[in-house]
């Protein structure tokens, strides 16, 4: 959260190839010390190549890597003060579970009950007390991943990086390591770097998130302004779900289709597009209105084309009038109030302020 | 379920056959001769220990067992010191697509005959043979070397080579069974490449290690043909004297006895160096 003037790790200007493929095209990105930090992206867009090269486990063709202030290009990961959470964890199948976090305290000063403390301390972290002696290999994927964590954070690392952690992980167990590992972050206050190609996940979990695509970074934000103010559209259909409707914009207002003439003030925000000029909205920013329910912001007609139930929630799927693609808008269910139907005349109650013009 | 079993057994019947009359029979057979006595030509087939009372006595089977496991464990040791780096050149070094072709390449001067090999040696050792006409030729030594051939020395360098690829084999399916994240996991903790290779890939490769140990252990020290022909009198093991005693001597009693006790002295052995590994291993299989 501190994010002082001078960042932890500081990356200049990366590229790497792999043979004639560019992975990593001109990484410039700051991460402040005690930061909890995510690398979003569809798969095979460099993520776990620009953590390996933060770990030192991939050279790069050009640029820099400086973490704490000092140049770490050429510095072999042995040598950095970084931790790796391997995506398979990595555990030593011919050690101990204490061995296991054992394992990197070998270089580090103290004595054996000192060292042993520690790592009774790192198991404690993770709730694992007492597992200590049981054999590695006799682990849940759960556990596993716990062990992975307590290894890392025994040795105190200046930064943590995480990759793909949680994809190994039923949901349940997902959601419940997301909560655990924030709680961690906050308890040891070191920084977090994690991979993941789930959106929700780095969401849920990051002070901000790098967006990824080709070996390129699009935008770096908190959550809240990646998903209300996506820099481009790539972004913004990366992140959650958006309504796209066609757009034309002559003398400061914009014609939408459906939705009809906004002018160009009230919008939230403008964002790039490689192509034809489009307005996005997100479900929730919308809703449909009751017979009889009066509601602020403006009015667009419609029929319900498909309807999702999802027990809290339900997805409308709406063909607004003069638009052929539907619109979809998710509602909160209301005890006593009876799910629309498909075919049902709807009543859109919108807000030119939820708007983002791709242009 | 009893059709099962029934199938199940219709099923084994033909391999365990094969076994029984294969290697039980033979085994049982030896077993029994031990315990027998040769009378001039005849057999006496009361049952006594006269002949493990030979055995054990006369200090010539003592001292040619203890030459036998001597030559073997020296072979055992060569050959797997020099095939762990080939393993781990081949698993580690070998771009995955090369590495099929690597193997097959290493088993090539195995498809010619054990025997013609043998042979080779023997020129290659020779008194006039390559190694002798090189080092002359270069002028590093005035006289050939009598060493090399026809002794210990030449068994222990011709066993070595034949075992190599029984060793290479079992070391390089440990080391390809090995997680390179966990070479990486080693890395990122604070090792370097030699302490990682000591903490990590070798305890790994052990039982791969300890596979090869044995698979050319137990077959060299019962090994006939090498010591017979390059072995001189120096090199004699003790499959050498089994033969002698069957043949040469007409006291197949004695042979047998000779044989129990030899496969007993490498089931100890062996049964003691897989214990050795568990140890050491920490109760891993
Ligand atoms: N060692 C390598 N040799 C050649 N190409 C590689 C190598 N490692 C990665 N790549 C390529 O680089 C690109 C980026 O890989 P990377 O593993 O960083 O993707 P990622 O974003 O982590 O994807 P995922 O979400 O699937 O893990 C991929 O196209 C991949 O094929
Ligand atoms: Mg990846």
């Amino acid at each position: 959260m501190s994010r002082d003037n001078d960042p932890l790790i500081r990356l200049g200007g990366l590229e790497k190839y792999f043979g004639d493929y560019h992975a990593l095209r001109g990484i410039d990105l700051d991460i402040g010390a005690g930061e909890f930090f995510s690398l979003l992206g569809p798969s095979g867009c460099g993520k776990t190549t620009l953590l390996r090269v933060i770990a030192g486990f991939e050279g790069v063709d050009a640029g820099t890597v400086a973490i704490g202030g000092r140049d770490m290009t050429r510095v072999s990961p042995n040598r950095r003060p970084t931790n790796m959470v391997f995506q398979s964890y990595a555990i030593f199948p011919h050690l101990s579970v204490g061995r296991n976090v054992g394992f990197g305290l070998r270089k580090v000063s103290g004595d054996a009950a000192e060292k042993r403390k520690r790592v009774d301390e790192a198991l404690e972290m993770v709730g694992l007390a007492g597992y200590g002696d049981r054999a590695a290999h006799a682990l849940s994927g759960g556990q596993r991943q716990r062990v992975a964590l307590a290894r890392a954070l025994v040795l105190r690392p200046k930064v943590l990086l995480l990759d793909e952690p949680l994809s190994a992980l039923d949901k349940k167990m997902r959601e419940q390591m997301q909560v655990e590992l924030i709680r961690l972050q906050r308890q040891v206050g070191i920084t977090f770097i994690l991979v993941t190609h789930d959106q929700e996940e780095a969401l849920v979990m990051s002070d901000r998130i790098a967006v990824m695509f080709e070996g390129s970074i699009a935008q770096v934000a908190e959550a809240e302004a990646l998903y209300r103010r996506p820099i481009d559209r790539r972004v913004a259909e990366f992140i959650g779900v958006m309504n796209f409707l066609p757009a034309s914009i002559s003398d400061g207002v914009v014609e939408v289709a459906g939705l009809g003439k906004i002018v160009a003030d009230d919008l939230q925000s403008t964002a790039a597009t490689n192509g034809a000029p489009v307005a996005g909205f997100r479900p929730e920013t919308a809703t449909i209105l009751f017979p009889g329910q009066d509601a602020p912001g403006r009015i667009a007609e419609g029929r319900i084309a498909e309807v999702v139930y999802y027990g809290d929630m339900t997805y409308y799927d709406v063909r607004l009038d003069g638009c052929d693609k539907p619109v979809r808008i998710s509602m909160r269910n209301v005890f006593g109030r009876p799910v629309l139907e498909i075919g049902a005349q709807a009543r859109l109650s919108w807000s030119p302020g939820a708007v983002t013009l791709f242009c | 379920m009893q059709q099962d079993t029934k199938r199940g057994l219709t099923l084994i019947a033909p391999p365990l056959g094969y076994a029984v009359a294969l290697l039980a029979v033979p085994l049982i057979a030896i077993v029994i001769f031990s315990f027998w006595t040769q009378d001039y030509l005849t057999i006496d087939r009361t049952l006594s220990l006269r002949n493990y009372r030979e055995a054990l006595t006369d200090p010539i089977y003592g001292a040619i067992m203890l030459r036998s496991l001597g030559i073997s464990g020296s072979v055992t040791l060569i050959t797997v010191m020099l095939a762990f780096p080939v393993a781990y050149f081949v698993s580690f070094r070998v771009p995955p697509a090369h590495k099929s072709l690597w193997l097959f390449l290493i088993t090539i001067p195995f498809w010619t005959s054990y025997l013609l090999r043998i042979f080779l040696w023997k020129v290659i050792l020779g008194y006039n043979g390559v190694v002798n006409s090189v080092l002359t030729g270069i002028g590093l030594i005035d006289e050939p070397l009598s060493w090399i051939l026809y002794n210990a020395n030449a068994v222990v360098i011709t066993l070595s080579h034949a075992f190599a690829p029984f060793a290479i084999l079992p070391i390089f399916v440990a080391l390809e069974k090995i997680d390179r994240s966990l070479l990486e996991a080693s890395r990122d903790l604070g090792e370097n490449a030699m302490t990682t290779f000591l903490r990590v890939t070798l305890p790994l490769a052990a039982p791969g290690v300890v596979a090869a140990l044995l698979i050319v252990f137990i077959p060299t020290v019962g090994d006939y043909v090498t010591p017979a022909q390059v072995g001189g009198a120096g090199g004699t093991m003790i499959a050498n004297v089994i033969q002698a005693q069957f043949r040469d001597l007409n006291n197949a009693p004695l042979g047998a006895a000779l044989s129990v006790l030899a496969m007993l002295i490498v089931t100890v052995l062996a049964l003691g160096t897989i214990w050795i590994a568990r140890r050491l291993s920490g109760g891993r299989d």
